[in-house]
């Protein structure tokens, strides 16, 4: 077996060097009773090019973005991924390190996340960003927990236009600690602010806004960040940080905490994971923060040099009492938004998002020419948008399939007040063929 | 270090960057601009550019390779972190995860689209039941705390369900940090049972705390000592007796595949660390992934959704009324799956026993080289790692840390230091299956030649480490005058 060194003489040798026999006089605390008598029932090993004849015929069973042409987007987004990135996080260094519990020894990675948090906290305009989190749902539901751990209070306002599937991530997680989530809704596709005015209370320990939003519209921040703070609750903003280079960053518009799924700086589609949960907040709450924070510092002989700090907050210290029980982070994918940030800079995240928003309004028009279909929200939006459908949505898209496209996200499954809808991402990467191709494509199927 | 050769470096990429350098490329735009920007309000338009760097291709290629070459890895380095199985990332599961179909496929894509990627979680599923002797496995946890929370949230969701209010968790006080993290934060009191000397489970102070509001135990097995507790079955059916559920911290699993299954060791749940026995690699800390197991009367709480077959389709299911919820936005670490799934078809059953067979032997063959120059925390023999104590050398002003330094030096990544909390001076050696004899061999010197600079000339230990990019860091300073972020200042 190519993974196992040793060799018949060697594992003599080593038994003799113990003084048994063999292994199993080795296993002897494990009850007999509870032994396994029978070989494990798996499928048989398989050579390496026989795995990859398998594994090739397994992928080719998926419609990937290579091959379709991708308008999906709900939280995953295909965005344009630098060539080096993959090349310098396959370095074994990086690829093959963990948690750089001796710091002496793992400064490369230090580094790295040192440069992230740098970027991440730029970008959203925070105070201080932590090394990451799992993904976009759960670095919300971390920050929910940590303005109740903030300010003591028991309820959570969230609007009725964040992503349904991070709801759901919240509803779990608020479950333990008892947080009650009351919802303000969003009914014109944007957040009511005289709802949120009548929800929003001295019981409310945050108010989670989402800009853009599920539906794709810009909120207003600012006005949402009022009502927050003149109840004494905190802001959350899910925000996608590869659209920072063109919006405005939710730290200048009154966020107390910055959350959100960093995919786009980067990361593999991947079918959903592993993805990059972006979190950044205000310096007042950098003690309270969830997950690993690097600091910089100098070692002995006054050299610069980094480390994690602060780690008087985490389980392996503070255990039940942790600000939270995450241990890892993401390093990997942190690090590949660190290179796709270095390699875009300061003026490629800018274009990134103006191409974005270039076709994406491209396509909201040609879309919406198509007879019967509209565009379900009237207002301002950034990449992404709602269509209402003149026919049902999931065989509009699955006839668009058979033409290789990826039509969009039908909303029926996640949010059934808008079965009639197709929600549509357009990214730099689309093309004003692609767009045509589309728009011909939907006029077909929906006549 | 192996590249000491090379000057010392000590940029970031901030401190690379120049006005107007760039490294990316991107089209000029086939359709109008400035229309979209004009639709988009001035108040949501970002006012001053982020201050992102400005560098060359070559610059953020040759950055990155440099702060790589700062770093220990498994691929550089013995790496015997203890609790962690630092074992080989077979580079196929990189070539597998990165299959366009895998890599570029979108998670929202219609099942009828993503038939591949849902059969290959619902394979994997079934083989990590079937290592673990479990009945449903649930694929969604990030990493092995998110797992955790889910296999207590899922007890919690079953005691309600039954109708009965409970409101303590036992877990012992040789746990790892997550496990009484995770149970507080699905709403439990965490209640610490004590181990005897040995780290076995203080059965007395365990019956003594089973009332009838626990729960839960909760315990990892081997146990973080390194050794097979060999009660557990009794305490299985101790904490059923008394309606407590029991749950196994899979973090050392790699101990036991093929040889005993948590479900026929009595437990009610179990989660797997991907990124330790299956071999995905741990990235600097992370992604992992922690599926999570249950035995069939804990099934209908798995989060949602569950991917199920229906004859020849593979679907997500969501109608699971009694689901704990979601944990993740979408399905799982899929990418993470990928790996595993290549790992086990690559081992089969008769390679993943061999490889505890192997893992077990390494670490006893490491235990009984080492029993001479420190002290061994438990009596063997152990499991897939053994605990030492460097009491001995302490009394000569040479500490576990000490010795994790001069590790260092000496070619090394160092064992996990002063874990578990009950051990004093612990160095927790866990060196797996894929090390070969000559590097066990070269590692134990290395110790034993430590063991005996503690006794003739400590002063040197103090030092270490040398070689690295930097030697021992102000950790007081970096808490108390946090610098979290670049400013522009060095």
């Amino acid at each position: 077996m190519r993974y196992l060194p040793n060799t018949p003489q060697n594992q003599r040798a080593m038994l003799d060097a113990i003084g048994v026999r063999s292994v199993e006089d080795l296993l002897v605390k494990i009850p007999a009773k509870a032994r396994l008598s029978r070989p494990l029932a798996l499928p048989p090993a398989l050579a390496e090019s026989d795995l990859v004849r398998h594994l090739r015929g397994l992928a080719a069973r998926n419609a990937d973005a290579d091959s379709f042409t991708c308008f999906l987007g709900a939280g995953a987004y295909d965005h344009y991924v630098p060539s080096p990135i993959s090349h310098l996080v396959l370095r074994g260094e990086f690829l093959t390190a963990y948690t750089p519990y001796q710091p002496e020894a793992s400064q490369g990675t230090l580094r790295t996340i040192y440069e992230y948090q740098t970027m991440i906290a730029e970008l959203t305009g925070m105070d201080v960003a932590n090394a990451s989190i799992y993904d976009g749902g759960s670095s919300l539901a971390e920050a929910v927990l940590m303005a109740h751990a903030v300010n003591g209070r028991g309820e959570i306002a969230l609007t009725g236009a964040v992503n349904p599937l991070y709801r759901r991530v919240v509803e779990t997680y608020v479950d333990g600690p008892g947080l009650r989530l009351r919802e303000v809704p969003a009914p014109a596709g944007v957040t009511d602010l005289d709802a949120a005015r009548r929800v929003v209370g001295g019981k409310t320990a945050a108010l989670v806004v989402q800009s853009p939003n599920f539906y794709g519209c810009l909120e207003d921040v600012t006005a949402a960040a009022e009502i927050a703070h003149a109840a004494g609750a905190l802001l959350i903003v899910v925000s996608d940080p590869v659209n920072l280079g063109v919006l405005e960053a939710p730290g200048r518009q009154g966020a107390d905490v910055v959350v959100g799924e960093g995919q786009g700086l980067g990361v593999p589609l991947g079918f959903g994971g592993p993805y990059l949960g972006v979190f950044a907040a205000k310096q007042d709450f950098v003690r309270r923060l969830p997950g690993r924070l690097v600091g910089a510092t100098v070692d002995l002989d006054g050299a610069r040099g980094f480390a994690l700090t602060l780690q008087t907050r985490e389980q392996h210290i503070r255990r039940a009492k942790a600000t939270s029980n995450i241990c890892t982070n993401v390093a990997l994918c942190a690090l590949m938004a660190t290179i796709y940030l270095a390699i875009l800079g300061k003026q490629g995240l800018v274009r990134v998002g103006e191409l974005s928003t270039a076709k994406a309004h491209y396509a909201a028009r040609r879309l919406a020419e198509v007879p019967g279909v509209t565009l379900r929200f009237p207002q301002p939006f950034f990449k992404e948008f709602t269509l209402k459908l003149p026919k049902s949505p999931e065989r509009v898209a699955a006839r668009l399939a058979r033409q290789n496209i990826l039509a969009g996200l039908p909303l029926k499954g996640l949010d059934r007040k808008h079965a009639d809808c197709l929600l549509v991402a357009v990214t730099e990467k689309r093309t004003k063929d692609e767009i045509d191709a589309f728009a011909d494509a939907l006029g077909k199927a929906v006549a | 270090m192996p590249y000491d050769n090379q000057p010392a470096y000590d940029r970031l990429v901030f401190e690379l960057s120049s006005p107007g350098r760039m490294a990316f490329s991107l089209p000029e735009s086939d359709v109008p601009v400035e229309p979209a920007l004009a639709a988009v309000p001035e108040k949501y338009r970002r006012r001053q550019p982020a201050a992102l760097p400005e560098v060359s291709e070559l610059d953020v290629v040759r950055h990155y390779s440099r702060l790589s070459q700062m770093n220990y890895g498994i691929d550089t380095h013995f790496y015997p972190l203890g609790s962690c199985t630092m074992k080989y990332n077979p580079r196929i599961n990189e070539d597998a995860a990165r299959l366009a179909g895998f890599a570029r496929l979108h998670p929202l894509a219609a099942e009828a689209l993503s038939q591949g990627a849902l059969q290959l979680m619902h394979e994997l599923a079934g083989m990590l039941a079937e290592i673990a002797g479990m009945d449903g496995v649930s694929l969604q946890p990030a990493a092995g705390a998110q797992g955790e929370l889910a296999g207590v949230l899922m007890i919690r969701a079953y005691h309600e369900a039954r109708g009965e209010k409970r409101t303590k968790v036992l877990i012992p006080d040789s746990a790892h940090g997550t496990n009484p993290a995770s149970t507080a934060l699905a709403g439990y009191e965490v209640i610490e049972v004590k181990s005897d000397a040995e780290g076995q489970v203080d059965l007395g102070d365990l019956e003594r705390h089973l009332a009838a509001d626990v729960a839960a135990f909760m315990i990892t097995v081997p146990n973080t000592l390194g050794n097979f507790e060999p009660r557990v079955t009794e305490i299985a059916e101790l904490c059923h007796a008394r309606g407590a559920q029991v749950y196994m911290d899979g973090a050392n699993l790699n101990a036991i595949l093929g040889l005993t299954r948590p479900g026929d060791l009595g437990f009610d749940v179990c989660h797997f660390n991907l990124h330790k026995t299956f071999t995905t690699p741990h990235g600097g800390g992370g992604p992992g992934a922690g599926p999570v197991g249950v035995k069939a009367h804990l099934e209908p709480f798995l989060p949602v959704p569950v991917v199920a077959r229906r004859e020849q389709t593979y679907v997500l299911d969501w109608k699971r009324p009694q689901s704990i919820g979601k944990l993740q936005a979408f399905w799982g670490n899929f990418g993470m799956h990928v790996r595993a799934y290549t790992y086990i078809r690559t081992m089969g059953a008769d390679g993943l026993r061999a490889v505890s067979e192997n893992a077990v032997l390494n670490a006893n063959y490491v235990m009984k080289r080492l029993e001479q120059h420190y002290d061994v925390a438990a009596p063997g023999p152990c499991m897939h790692e053994c605990v030492l104590s460097a009491r001995k050398q302490k009394k000569l002003g040479v500490t576990a840390m000490d010795i994790a330094k001069r590790l260092l030096d000496l070619g090394f990544y160092a064992p996990s230091t002063y874990f578990p909390l009950i051990v004093e001076e612990a160095l927790m050696i866990e060196p797996t299956e894929t090390e070969s004899k000559e590097t066990l061999d070269a590692f134990c010197e290395a110790m034993i030649r430590i063991a005996r600079e503690a006794e003739t000339a400590p002063e040197a230990i103090h030092q270490a480490p040398v070689t690295t990019p930097v030697r021992r860091l102000d950790q007081t300073r970096a808490a108390r005058e946090p610098n979290l972020r670049w400013r522009g200042q060095r």
